[in-house]
């Protein structure tokens, strides 16, 4: 507390001023960027006595960690900005195990030459963000890097959590016989953010649904403890993730396509812009794999929560050494939904 | 009577036969010829093939050779007829016989499977036949073979009929070298043979009335309209009335398939000829032992009692055609007096059925009845495809009755290394290449269909196992999506070998070499392959290419210039979207001034035009393509054919080349332009024409007549020029763009007036089902 009033008589120019390379240099400047931004918004007891380090007690149980890098561009865009998503990001990793997020912590790289405004707006989003979670930054870092040598911020956050006793969810516990379930539509976050980035425009407007799922984890798991799988499916989209569980998991599994719940919207941009809205990435939504005998009771609990109001089982959890995910077409065919080795880049002749 | 010499009387030669000699009645042909020649001695198959030793006089062993070579089974293919003398040590025995199967190492052919021959269509007609209106009937010269085959030695245990014990009256058929069905592995009669089952869609069986056996149910099931799901040879076909307009439709609505051609079947050639012309050759190919789906120009109606559905092969001026080839289809054909449907059993373009229970399940919102039997097809073909052409047979698909027959190249001897290729993802075929033999699969088809997928690995594993091959070496395709290319990888490293990629047009040209037999010693050719897309080797998309090329390599001299493809893959489902990238590159603010009234222009404004134009700016899901297939979708669409959605692939092209055709040798001074700079053919100047074109309303047909032409003089006079700055004097013409008759058909008689040697695909389709041999022979060389 006393370091924060201290310093204040210096004032950044959050309106106009820019980053430069001072602001890393561990000296004034650098205590006023923390202050006057990342104190200012990310206010809480553990980060305010100003340590290098987080001190706190946990509650018993295992305990979880995990750790995520975020870049994107444009940074921001409709339905979220960098900052919430480096916090909903990484809580959400966390949950993934079954887990209640306790902490997170927050290291930026900034650019020099990056708009102070823009920097506050981030942070400002960010402390928005893990305030509505309830998982405070409790530690952070900041390095500046000269001009040309980063894209205006990159955020890496990190979160630990506590997994209840009797919860073991692995991406390795997939079994056939299971069904796949998804929390709500796929591929919003990925069309809005590129249509964000190019200028692309539709008639309906498509936002990123970033978002925090512990609550809807939480809920869930007091459903039904014996989860065998959660994944959120971003990078790669829901095809991806799927094919990352079946092969952890030694399983293949079917997919059908009319049961996956899409937004139009969506639907139409991908179809535009040619892209398969399996492979597009979410940012708040998650795939459950459970025994089929849990399924009605997990999808209910998921839809009496406002992140999984469109909740629906989507396919099945089938024996395949090949450890193949295939999809029903709403065409009636039965197609490969295979990895990809590089950009979504047409195969046919 | 003059005395012999001893060494004379006691000459002993062996005979060791090669090709496709075992399940085609070699032995007990083999038998009664030496019989009636008087040599002694005996036969056996073997795994290299069908080894003769006999013994006799110098006389009766030249005899014997002399009648064997004429009196071949007409089913066998001779590859080598090799002779040696006899050990003089051995023994003669006092009588020729027939040995059991001996099975040491080596490589036999298994053969394709066989029409039904006369003597068994004869049989089955005739009331007092003890084999009348059975379906399965078959002997040493007729049949199934490869479609049952699980392993070999080609030995009814080691088939689908292992579960089919022979009654005596067979079993003595089988045992007696002078009969018709002496060792043939797959003998059945009514007694002991696979048998027939007629259900409903709800699985209520149908049983044979006293004077109404199933087949007969069957024809009047189709007669009433039902379509019904008949199994087959190499898979489970959908049968309906093709005259019946109503039941067609239908049959298009339930099975998602909406615009590509059925295939027919007429009862003979008599009853085909009343819908298309048949030629000599064309009657030939029908009757052929392969019984291929002949492709053959529709006559057009002209007021005749019984015309088929517009709905057969919609905006194309042929019909597929076959002919019965088992007893079953003949029997089911005597009863009806008009062609049937004879599609593929599946939904949509997945591959089809083969199994009873996954045809009721997959099948049962599509087929009223099923028609099925109780033999396994243990192996998946679809039924060849071929057309006629300047006397020339094209495949568009081999399959039943061509694969697993070897094709013969240039022997590569010092290299004795196996290579699998691995094919393409379309259209996929797997090709086995040992010196100078290569066995290219049947027709898998689309890998990213499940079933096809499926189909891929268990074949791969069957010929693996029927001709011996361990790959030294394994072929893929560049495109690192291609799921044959990703299978390729897996293998090879699984098994810790050597894997080659493949430049995709490279083996297109590569593949048409190697069926001509031409070396490498033979000097480069100009190879041209045009088709859809293919994996570049500087990692765009390619698709126009002309290449100088050899076995070892290529130099990409010429091509179309690149165009966008707004929308990658959704570019080749609409059509519309490569006119929108023609217009985009000519300008389209200046286009939609100079020709706002256009029809074309008024469509293209219907679509998200602003966002379109920043994917091109932008590159958004744009890559770039120097693809003739897109030209041709973009020509189509442009005259508003197959504008919105291609149904099937190459829906575009082929509906373009069908309008062209009645217009195409009166426009043939009128061709659009072209222009070449910087090693690209650039269809600018066409495109401007086309637009003027269209705003004088010239007809359609006549448009497409003049881009045929456009396109026949820059293919032409490009290979001209280049052939003369760097001496070549052969050409090579490959790719699936090469399916267009028209366009093949014009660039092989302009290129030949010029005393060129051109080459093109006869042995395997000019499309992606001849890649594998292609891929097979470019890393044999490149070791």
């Amino acid at each position: 507390m006393n370091r924060k009033t201290k310093l204040t008589a210096f004032n950044l120019d959050i309106r106009s001023g820019r980053v430069d390379m001072s602001h890393g240099s561990g000296g004034r400047a650098m205590s006023q960027l923390i202050e006057q931004i990342f104190f200012k918004h990310l206010d809480n007891e553990i980060l305010l006595q100003g340590n290098d380090q987080a001190t706190f007690n946990v509650p018993a149980g295992r305990l979880v960690m995990s750790t995520d890098a975020h870049v994107i561009s444009p940074l921001f865009f409709p339905g979220g900005d960098i900052g919430a998503l480096a916090i909903h990001g990484t809580i959400n990793d966390v949950a993934m195990a079954g887990a209640r997020p306790l902490y997170l912590s927050a290291s930026f790289i900034l650019e020099e030459g990056f708009p102070l405004s823009d920097l506050d707006n981030i942070v400002a989003s960010m402390a928005k963000a893990a305030a509505l979670a309830g998982v405070p930054v409790v530690t952070g870092d900041t390095k500046v890097v000269e001009k040309g040598k980063g894209d205006g911020v990159f955020i890496t956050t990190t979160g630990i959590g506590v997994v209840p006793e009797g919860v073991n969810i692995s991406g390795g516990r997939a079994l056939p016989g299971d069904v796949v379930l998804v929390s709500g539509s796929i591929g919003d976050h990925g069309v809005a953010v590129m249509s964000k980035r190019e200028n692309l425009e539709f008639d309906t407007a498509i936002e990123s649904d970033s978002a925090a799922l512990h609550t809807l984890v939480a809920t869930m798991v007091a459903s039904s403890p014996n989860i065998h799988c959660l994944r959120d499916p971003t990078r790669g989209g829901l095809a991806t993730t799927l094919n990352e569980l079946a092969l952890q998991s030694s399983v293949g599994m079917v997919l059908h396509e009319a049961n996956i719940p899409f937004k139009p919207a969506v639907v139409s941009a991908c179809e535009l812009l040619g892209l398969d809205p399996l492979y597009v990435a979410n940012e708040g939504k998650l795939i459950c794999i459970c025994s089929r005998d849990d399924a009605e009771e997990i999808l209910s609990s998921m839809r009496a929560h406002p992140l999984g109001r469109d909740a629906a089982i989507v396919g099945e959890v089938i024996e395949d050494p090949d450890h193949m995910v295939q999809m029903h077409t709403s065409f009636g065919g039965l197609r490969v939904v295979d990895w990809l080795a590089s950009e979504q880049l047409p195969r046919i002749c | 009577m003059t005395q012999q010499k001893a060494e004379d009387f006691f000459s002993g030669e062996a005979i060791r036969l090669k090709g496709v000699v075992q399940g085609v009645g070699m032995r007990p042909t083999v038998w009664r010829l030496a019989r009636s020649c008087g040599v002694v001695g005996n036969v056996c198959n073997d795994n290299c093939g069908v080894q003769i030793n006999i013994w006799g006089s110098r006389a009766s062993l030249e005899r014997f050779k002399h009648v064997l070579k004429q009196n071949l089974p007409p089913l066998c293919k001779i590859e080598s007829f090799i002779c040696s003398p006899l050990d003089l040590d051995e023994i003669p025995p006092s009588d020729f016989t027939i040995s059991e199967s001996d099975q040491g190492a080596g490589n036999a052919s298994v053969t394709s499977d066989a029409a039904t021959c006369s003597a068994c269509l004869k049989e089955v007609l005739d009331p007092n036949n003890r084999r009348y209106r059975y379906p399965f009937s078959n002997c040493t010269h007729c049949g199934p073979r490869f479609s049952i085959v699980r392993k070999i030695p080609f030995d009814r245990e080691n088939t689908a009929m292992a579960e089919f014990p022979m009654c005596t009256c067979c079993k003595e058929e089988y045992l007696n070298p002078l009969d018709r069905r002496f060792h043939a592995q797959a003998n059945a009669c009514p007694e002991c043979g696979p048998t027939l089952s007629l259900e409903n869609a709800q699985g209520s069986v149908i049983h044979a009335q006293p004077h109404k056996d199933l087949i007969q149910i069957t024809a009047s099931l189709i007669r009433q309209g039902e379509i019904v799901a008949i199994k087959g040879l190499g898979g489970i076909h959908l049968a309906c009335d093709a005259s019946n307009h109503f039941t067609v439709a239908n049959l298009r609505r339930r099975k998602n398939r909406y615009k590509k051609a059925f295939a027919l079947m007429g009862r003979n050639i008599k009853m085909i000829s009343t819908y298309a012309s048949v030629s000599k050759m064309e009657a030939e190919r029908l009757c052929d032992a392969a019984a291929p789906i002949v492709v053959l120009r529709k006559i057009h109606s002209n007021g005749l009692d019984s015309v088929l559905s517009d709905d057969i092969s919609p905006g194309q001026n042929t019909l597929g055609f076959m002919l019965p080839y088992t007893p079953l289809h003949h029997l089911l054909m005597q009863d009806l007096d008009f062609p049937i449907v004879l599609t593929s059993g599946n939904v949509s373009d997945e591959s089809q059925c083969i199994d009873n229970a996954e045809a009721k399940e997959k099948l049962s919102d599509i087929a009223d009845y099923f028609l099925l039997h109780d033999r396994e097809i243990e192996n998946r073909q679809d039924d060849s495809v071929l057309r006629i052409q300047n006397n020339r047979r094209f495949f568009i698909r081999r399959g039943k009755g061509y694969a697993p027959q070897k094709i013969l190249v240039e022997d590569l001897n010092s290299k004795n290394v196996n290579v699998l290729a691995m094919g393409a993802e379309l259209k996929n075929t797997f090709c086995l290449l040992n010196r100078n033999e290569a066995i290219v699969s049947q027709h898998i088809g689309d890998l990213e269909n499940v079933l096809s997928l499926k189909d891929y690995r268990h074949n791969l594993g069957l010929y693996e196992r029927l001709f011996r091959f361990n790959p030294d070496v394994i072929a893929v395709d560049k495109h690192p999506e291609y799921l044959s290319t990703k299978a390729g990888k897996e293998l090879a490293t699984q098994r810790n070998i050597k894997l080659i990629e493949v430049q995709h047009h490279h083996a297109h040209i590569a593949a048409c070499m190697a069926e001509h037999g031409l070396k490498n010693a033979d000097g480069k050719v100009l190879g041209i392959a045009l088709d859809g897309l293919g994996y570049g080797d500087d990692n765009s998309l390619w698709g126009s290419e002309f290449l100088v090329a050899d076995y070892c390599g290529i130099q990409r001299v010429m091509h179309f210039q690149a165009m966008a493809m707004p929308g990658g893959t959704m570019a080749i489902q609409q059509p519309w979207r490569n006119t929108f990238a023609y217009l985009h590159n000519l300008g389209w603010q200046t286009i939609e001034k100079d020709f706002p009234s256009l029809e074309l222009i008024r469509f293209l404004r219907t679509k998200p035009v602003t966002n379109l134009n920043v994917m091109l700016d932008k590159n958004i899901n744009s890559p770039l393509a120097s693809s003739a297939g897109r030209l041709f979708d973009a020509v189509a669409a442009a005259i508003g054919v197959c504008r919105e959605v291609a149904n099937y692939e190459g829906q575009a092209a082929i509906e373009l080349e069908a309008l062209a055709e009645p217009f195409f040798k009166r426009e043939e001074s009128n061709a659009y332009h072209y222009s070449v700079k910087a090693g690209c053919i650039s269809w600018q100047p066409m495109w401007y024409e086309i637009l003027h074109d269209l705003a004088r309303s010239v007809p359609p047909p006549v448009i497409a007549s003049r881009f045929h032409h456009a396109l026949i003089n820059a293919v032409t006079e490009v290979a001209l020029i280049l052939c003369r700055r760097v001496s070549l004097d052969t050409v090579v013409l490959s790719g699936g763009v090469f399916q267009n008759q028209l366009l093949l058909k014009n660039c092989f008689a302009k290129l030949k007036a010029h005393y060129l040697n051109v080459l093109i695909p006869e042995q395997l389709p000019a499309n992606d089902g001849g890649i594998s041999l292609g891929q097979a022979l470019v890393a044999a060389h490149s070791l």
